[in-house]
């Protein structure tokens, strides 16, 4: 192993990704990566440049020698202090962490500001701009669920994928995302810690995909360690966020071919969960009655909300649901589940018509009966 | 020559990436060197995306910052304004007037800015607006917008109409080429500010 690293070492004094670009000597920068281009875009010729190409281990001789011909080094490189503790621990004088930020990402104005005093000037407007956060896209099966979770204000235990997106208002119902499979896990101890008003309200949310990667150990440690700790498995048959991958669950490998297909149900039933539901998301009455019964039940369990992802290919859509002005009184309950093709015009609810695909959810929300499914018409 | 950047920005699924990769595609065949950045993830969900086309001699850095576009393309007019602060002084931007709320202000959180284009004009940018969605649906689909705007924008280069044309052919799909190319022509016919 030391041996290795002294070969190394040898290896980056030579190595051709490890190079000299001699500009002005004025300033000689060493850098690498991504704020070499920086450092390009702001100097250009205008300071000398070593590029790393291999920052571990760090080439001596070259640092020394690139040193020793200019008159003052600078070491750009982006959150820790890596390169420019090398060069101290070389005892050479070095400008870095002193005039730039340790957090964050660089770009060539923050360089040229820290560096030269100057940077493009830019205007903006005095009036607020709204921001535009991204949307769980109309007939998004994650909506009707989040909904529900919503009403019953339960404490949800997010996790990584489209619904992440459950936390935005209106749905505003996340209350912790962490990383992949952090869901299960961390219900798990809240639940150990909340004891029993905890498990009656808390629940955690995690799609197929995520599941598959890493929520099966945290699923094994309830089932092992019991808690009554309520897991719910948004299961949309695919890896949405990310552009539709297939995984474990589909039956599909990442080509489209055919492949092993995992049985949810099967697999939580092995674990030892006796109880496992199935619901479907676009059915909020079902919804809402199995997820008060699984919280109030004394036993660890599992509810499967299925249905896949509106963007699927194979996924037919109803025609786009009507609003009956006549019977619209404005009340707005409709916009409570944050669906894009919904807006109010006038005191009224408005459907868009290119994006509404009919799912039916906001339907069952209307209490004056104003939207109008038209049924087995299919887009 | 000096370095030139473009911005495109829009709401995610309004076909930015692929206006993007014709642009790249444009002027690779041009012969600058080129270089496009994209942000992903997101960008189906309807949130706010920008991508990043530079060009010139020789392109480092990938990214435009504040104050260094020399043109905005906008798909929408809020997004527009959302990103004036990276246009450089004397910048052009080339909007879609198309308004498309985005959920603050569905939910009543927020409300949609009025007089953009004026406001933007004030505040000292160039601003040619076109209501490019009317001139896709004439083309034949509203999702062409991204390409009625290359119409408009190709008045502010020096780029042939045959190099547009097959940067066109080489990139828009077989089966939406005609309508495609009658896109840019009526983005082209309507002329620049």
């Amino acid at each position: 192993m030391e041996e290795r690293t002294a070969r190394l070492t040898e290896y980056a004094e030579t190595a051709p990704v490890n190079r000299i670009e001699w500009g002005d000597r004025k300033i000689g920068v060493i850098t690498s990566s991504t704020s070499y281009q920086y450092t390009k875009e702001v100097f250009g010729d205008g300071c000398s440049v070593l590029k790393l190409g291999m920052v571990n281990p760090l080439p001596v001789r070259i640092i020394k020698e690139f040193a020793a011909h200019v008159e003052k080094l600078v070491v750009i490189e982006e959150l820790d202090p890596i390169i420019e503790n090398h060069c101290r621990a070389l005892g050479l004088e070095v400008t870095g962490k002193d005039a730039l930020p340790m957090i964050d990402e660089f770009s060539q104005n923050l360089i040229a500001k820290a560096l030269t005093g100057k940077a493009a000037e830019s205007v903006s407007l005095d009036c607020p701009i709204p921001p535009r956060p991204p949307v769980m896209c109309a007939g998004c099966p994650h909506r009707g669920l989040f909904y529900t979770l919503a009403k019953n204000k339960c404490t949800v235990l997010g996790d990584i994928g489209c619904y992440t997106l459950g936390a935005v208002a209106p749905l505003s119902a996340m209350e912790m995302t962490l990383c992949m499979g952090a869901s299960v896990s961390a219900l798990h101890g809240f639940n150990k810690a909340g004891g029993r008003d905890a498990e009656q309200k808390t629940v955690a949310v995690i799609g197929d995909s995520t599941f598959m990667h890493s929520g099966m150990t945290g699923l094994a440690n309830i089932a092992y360690n019991q808690t009554n700790s309520t897991v719910i498995i948004l299961d949309n048959s695919i890896t949405g966020m990310t552009g539709h991958q297939q995984n474990p669950t589909t039956g599909f490998n990442l080509r489209g071919d055919p492949a092993g297909k995992i049985d949810l149900e099967a697999l939580c039933r092995a674990m030892g969960f006796e109880r496992v539901r199935v619901v479907d998301p676009y059915d909020l009455r079902q919804c809402d009655a199995v997820i008060k019964e699984e919280l109030a039940a004394e036993a660890p369990s599992v509810i499967i909300s299925r249905r896949p992802c509106a963007l699927l290919k194979y996924v037919k859509h109803k025609a786009p649901v009507r609003v009956n002005p006549d019977k619209c009184r404005g009340c707005k309950s409709c916009m409570r589940i944050g669906c894009p093709a919904i807006s109010m015009k006038n005191g009224k609810a408005v459907i868009d018509n290119t994006l509404c695909v009919g799912c039916g959810v906001c339907t069952q929300l209307c209490a004056f009966g104003a939207f109008e499914s038209s049924d087995g018409e299919e887009k | 020559m000096e370095t030139k950047n473009i911005m495109i920005v829009g709401v995610g699924g309004q076909g930015s990436l692929l206006a993007s990769k014709l642009l790249g595609h444009l002027l690779l065949s041009q012969g600058y060197d080129v270089k496009v950045s994209e942000v992903h993830g997101m960008s189906q969900r309807g949130g706010s995306v920008v991508t990043y086309v530079r060009y010139g001699d020789k392109v480092y850095s990938p990214v435009i910052d504040l104050g260094e576009a020399d043109y905005i393309v906008s798909f929408e007019i809020l997004e527009a304004a959302r990103w004036l602060p990276y246009l450089k002084k004397g910048g052009v931007i080339v909007t879609n007037t198309q308004q498309i709320d985005p959920m603050p202000v569905i939910t009543g959180a927020a409300e949609y800015p009025a007089g953009l284009v004026e406001k933007m004009t004030a505040a000292g940018a160039k601003v040619d607006a076109l209501d490019c969605l009317a001139l896709a649906e004439q083309a034949g689909s509203a999702k062409a917008v991204n390409i009625v705007l290359l119409g408009r924008l190709s008045h502010y280069f020096d780029a042939p109409e045959e190099a547009w044309q097959s940067s066109l052919e080489a990139i828009v799909p077989a089966k939406f080429l005609e309508m495609n190319k009658k896109a840019f022509a009526l983005g082209k016919a309507a002329g620049a500010i």
